[in-house]
């Protein structure tokens, strides 16, 4: 099994930009960061735009200083590290930082040769598919070729971890799919790998752990089944969070009905979605189900389908997300 | 190598020794700016045609200096060229773009990075005098050969005066301010700057003997012309050189 040790610390980091003395003042971007990554491990970092994740690599890259609390990567402090350090991580930026007026194989080669032992450039190529567009200035490669040349750099040095700034971002299927492969491969070698993502799908499928970031402080992190709660539901007892019914009704429930018979005040209403589709939050227990049967039998209402959905990260994201 | 594979990374990363990364990274951004189509523009032609037409107004007006005199301060605006106007046009787009960063975070880090830069640049210089001093030499110009010693002083200070100049500018502006800024900086240094054409060395126009233009042309000339150093020119242009240095580093940005 690929090494579980930690390769990425971040312990009470706090970020702010701006002066005392100026109009603005001071602004804290991050107000107390604790994130741990392991190596053969997949640790996603999520959360609403301006909550802190770009700031958060930049300070595990060591490209920010952090105002107070401590980091250590691969056992070392990032800001202005040497060069051996640098050549253990490899990154992706969010906005590729790749030059635009260099073809990849250029850029490829040339970063290859700042290191002793790349990765095999071929072998890069032929897992990311970059071939047909190798000599091909960057400026003209589309967005999704851009990322794909961006993530092949940051791994030619080889790294022991790897950061991502949403990887996926601007790909087609195809090409995710290869970057979900490659992400999967670089676990499977006991590679770290730290990644941002707005694709909560993708983050469900591919983390080991997760950390959900809100006005710069860790919300929730935990594993998948930490956070969603589904480990319950391997050993068939109900979670003890509440979990989304659905339920299909055969005709339209009107105004009239609502008012009469309100959905029980313990369970939160959901939406009419298409006006025959009803979702139910807030069935924590056998109790909460019989009043939503009572509710029907109330409104002489049969459900044509009824189903729980699995708590998905999406629900725990919206659930912390959400003022 | 299949996917179902768990083995740890078998070789440690390790970076190429700080001699091969900087070699390698001067390299390549000689060769990119050789490649770019612009930048040859600014570099190498532009100066030619200033040496050319200059030299050919001579021909038909005193007003304008010979070829002895000329040659020097076209050496010294191409200096100008590829070290100020080129490299904090390219910096600045690179900043924009998130290169810098992103280089930052390898192992050629901050110093490869500049250290990279500013060999590119001697590279590009290399090539200018080697090509408009041919040039030069063609139409005429007989430098003082001891003086050429001296020359190459000269060429290496300015370019790194003018390196440190536009990087400061790269990494405190917009990189379509830095294009601006630098390129009208070159255009008034070049024209009255005391680059290409001497200066007047009395009443006020000799307060312009200060800028570092004018130092590193009256410093080029006298090299080639008398054979001898310009203490004081070269005092400027290495007070500039330093300054220059300070600044960036106190105030250039990376991202």
């Amino acid at each position: 099994m690929p090494s579980s040790a930690a390769c990425l610390r971040l312990a009470g980091v706090r970020y702010a930009v701006g002066s005392a003395r100026s109009a603005q003042g001071v602004t804290e971007i991050l107000s107390g960061v604790d994130i741990t990554a392991n190596r053969g491990e997949v640790t996603v970092i999520i959360g609403p735009n301006g909550a802190g994740k770009t700031t958060t690599l930049g300070i595990a890259q060591g490209l920010l200083k952090p105002s107070a609390g401590t980091v250590q990567l691969l056992g070392q402090t990032p800001y202005r590290a040497g060069a051996d350090l640098r050549a253990r991580v490899g990154v992706m930026l969010q906005d590729s930082g790749l030059p635009q007026s260099v073809k990849p194989r250029t850029l490829l080669r040339h970063i290859s040769s700042l290191h002793q032992n790349p990765w095999p450039l071929d072998d890069l190529i032929e897992r990311l598919d970059l071939s047909g567009f190798l000599q091909t200035n960057i400026r003209r490669l589309s967005g999704g070729q851009k990322q794909r040349i961006a993530m092949a750099a940051a791994l030619i040095g080889n790294p022991e971890l790897v950061f991502l700034d949403e990887p996926s971002a601007g790909l087609d299927p195809q090409s995710r799919q290869l970057v979900f492969e490659l992400i999967n491969y670089l676990r499977t070698q006991g590679i770290g790998i730290v990644l941002t993502t707005h694709l909560l799908e993708e983050a469900q499928s591919l983390a080991d752990s997760v950390f959900i970031l809100k006005d710069g402080v860790v919300v929730r992190s935990g594993t998948v089944e930490e956070l969603t709660g589904s480990t319950a539901e391997t050993n068939g007892t109900l979670p003890t969070e509440t979990r989304p019914l659905t339920f299909a009704s055969p005709r339209i429930i009107t105004r009239e009905e609502l008012a009469t018979a309100p959905l029980p005040v313990e369970l939160a209403s959901g939406s009419n979605g298409a006006g025959a589709r009803w979702n139910v939050t807030g069935i924590a227990g056998p109790e909460d189900f019989a009043k939503l049967s009572q509710w029907w039998s109330q409104i002489d209402l049969m459900p044509a389908e009824v189903s729980f959905e699995a708590r998905t990260l999406e629900d725990v994201f919206w659930e912390v997300s959400v003022p | 190598m299949t996917a179902n594979q768990t083995t740890t990374t078998p070789t440690p990363s390790r970076p190429a020794p700080p001699i091969t990364r900087v070699l390698a990274h001067g390299l390549y951004e000689a060769r990119n700016t050789l490649r770019n189509g612009e930048q040859l523009l600014v570099s190498l032609i532009l100066p030619l045609l200033v040496l050319v037409g200059l030299h050919r107004v001579h021909a038909a007006t005193d007003i304008v200096p010979d070829i002895n005199t000329i040659a020097p301060g076209v050496l010294a605006l191409a200096v100008m060229a590829s070290a100020f106007t080129g490299q904090g046009i390219a910096t600045g787009f690179e900043r924009q773009y998130g290169v810098l960063a992103y280089l930052a975070t390898t192992p050629l880090g901050p110093v490869g990075l500049i250290l990279g830069k500013a060999l590119a640049v001697l590279c590009v210089v290399l090539i200018q005098v080697l090509v408009l001093g041919g040039a030069a030499l063609g139409l005429g110009w007989t430098p003082d050969p001891l003086g050429l010693i001296w020359l190459l002083v000269a060429v290496v200070l300015g370019a790194a005066a003018f390196t440190a100049l536009g990087l400061l500018i790269a990494g405190t502006v917009r990189a379509e301010a830095t294009l601006a800024l630098t390129n009208i900086a070159w255009v008034l240094m070049g024209a009255g700057g005391g680059a290409v054409l001497p200066l007047n060395h009395e009443g006020t126009g000799a307060l312009l003997l200060a800028l570092p233009s004018a130092a590193l042309g009256e410093t080029m000339r006298t090299a080639t012309t008398q054979g001898s150093l310009a203490l004081v020119p070269l005092l400027i242009l290495a007070g500039w050189a330093l300054a220059g240095v300070l600044a960036a580093r106190r105030w250039f940005r990376w991202t």
